[in-house]
């Protein structure tokens, strides 16, 4: 299991050979790349920050119980933070496993589910503004603080 | 007690710090930390029943019982990954 969070660019290519191995059939990957606009609006470029500690223990927790509800078996899960440009990979998650439904399945879930509960912000900078990117509501299991009223 | 407080990604900018430490009465809850941070700086309606807390990096629900010196992150909405179209095909 390889779960790292990196300020340096992601070597796919070299990840992505290093995941293969005897008794894998399948190898499903899933490169997240920053996009030249959101909604229309051109971007420039994104600011990744985290709370790197709890994010990284997030990840960790994510990518062994994707191993174990999956029955896959590796998986690489890592994450970029700082400046990246159109083009880049903010995210790679790579899947090995004997059969190919559950490398999709697991990979599926590991994005889908990152995106909701992992500790990670972006601010995108556009050329005529910035603004932080609208996140996914919490999940139900990690219910909101409600402020007491009054 | 005293707790140390981060505040990440827009609570950031709106509050114009990363982090501060507060001082509350002993066994007071998360609630009651979010309820003293609101008063001091009014932000959007809102905002607050969007934002999750975590106690010492594990998500905490708003009732849980705060301790001397517990680190208190405050969490908006995360956008990790890559951006997902919400209008465009594709």
């Amino acid at each position: 299991m390889l779960v790292e969070i990196t300020n340096t660019v992601i070597d796919t290519a070299k990840i992505m050979a290093t995941m293969k191995a005897g008794p894998d059939g399948a190898v499903c990957t899933f490169d997240g790349i920053v996009r030249n606009n959101t909604r229309g609006r051109e971007t420039l470029f994104l600011d990744y920050e985290s709370y790197e500690a709890m994010a990284l223990q997030q990840m960790k927790a994510l990518a062994a119980e994707a191993a174990t509800q999956f029955k896959v078996r590796d998986i690489a899960l890592i994450h970029r933070l700082g400046r990246l440009y159109v083009g880049e990979s903010s995210v790679l998650i790579v899947v090995a496993s004997a059969h190919r439904g559950a490398a999709f399945d697991a990979c599926r879930w590991l994005i889908d589910t990152l995106k909701k509960t992992v500790p990670i912000w972006k601010k995108e900078h556009f050329v005529d503004g910035a603004v932080w990117a609208d996140g996914e509501p919490f999940p139900d299991e990690i219910v909101p603080a409600q402020v007491v009223e009054g | 007690m005293r707790v140390r407080v981060l505040y990440f990604g827009v609570l950031k900018d709106l509050l114009g710090a990363e982090r501060d430490t507060i001082d509350l009465p002993g066994q007071s809850t998360v609630a009651d930390l979010l309820a003293i941070i609101e008063a001091r700086k009014r932000t959007q309606p809102g905002l607050w029943k969007t934002i999750a807390v975590a106690v010492n990096q594990e998500y905490v629900l708003s009732a849980a019982t705060l301790q001397d010196n517990d680190e208190v992150a405050l969490l908006p909405p995360v956008s990790g990954g890559q951006e997902e179209a919400r209008t465009d095909v594709g």
